[in-house]
């Protein structure tokens, strides 16, 4: 599935093996891996939370425009939602193509437009109290450069 | 009938993930304006829409969208990611 939302961990070094052995021709394969930051150690858990339904619909055309954008011979998302530790790999992303431009590229869209039109919402769990994490205006502004 | 959805925040302020509605709202603003109207929660967790994002049958879309023929409006927070 190259499109996966859970709650489960995943192994990123094993996705990129599986991810690699079914991009046979790829001259090049991006990924990128999010990680819940530690804040100097203040963060002691984060909850994500989703939208069941709209969630997978949503990353499946993210991931349809990226492929119709950039020439891409495979494109994996993987996305947590549930309870995570500092460290935890929170999301992946992999882009194939046959030069590294594309893939590039298409990753940094794919990123962008996660962040934002993903229907998730993170929860920090902290030293101080809990608070939800508040979209920046930055990763707003970064979707008009696609 | 339509299911009102809540996330995050929203859905703390209001105190429940989803609730039945029985409404003649035409848009999504028009529904806002019936829900701000239930409770004090509802009122506070609308005080300021521009914080507060919509999706219509789980297409996100604007308030003045219309809502006629829908099953499911949810209501969240800016979204938050990656």
């Amino acid at each position: 599935m190259s499109v996966r939302v859970q709650i489960e961990p995943f192994d990123a070094g094993e996705e990129l093996r599986l991810f690699s052995e079914g991009a046979k021709g790829a001259g090049a394969i991006v990924t990128f891996s999010g990680v819940v930051r530690d804040e100097d150690g203040s963060l002691e858990a984060m909850e994500i939370e989703h939208y069941p339904g709209m969630t997978e619909s949503a990353l499946e055309n993210i991931r349809n425009e990226a492929m119709s954008r950039w020439s891409l011979s495979s494109v994996l998302i993987i996305h947590r939602y549930g309870a995570l530790k500092a460290g935890e790999q929170i999301m992946m992303v992999a882009t194939a193509s046959r030069h590294r431009a594309d893939a590039f590229a298409a990753a940094e869209f794919l990123m962008d437009y996660l962040k934002s039109r993903a229907p998730f919402w993170k929860k920090e769990f902290g030293s101080t109290g809990e608070k939800w994490v508040e979209a920046r205006d930055e990763d707003e502004a970064s979707l008009k450069r696609w | 009938m339509i299911d009102v959805l809540y996330f995050a925040w929203l859905r703390e302020r209001i105190g429940a993930p989803k609730e039945q509605i029985e409404t003649n709202a035409t848009t999504v603003e028009e529904l806002v304006a019936e829900l701000r109207e239930k409770s004090e929660a509802h009122a506070l967790a609308f005080s300021d829409v521009s914080a507060v994002r919509v999706a219509v049958d789980q297409e996100l879309t604007e308030f003045t969208a219309s809502i006629s023929g829908a099953r499911e409006v949810a209501f969240f927070p800016p979204m938050t990611g990656g």
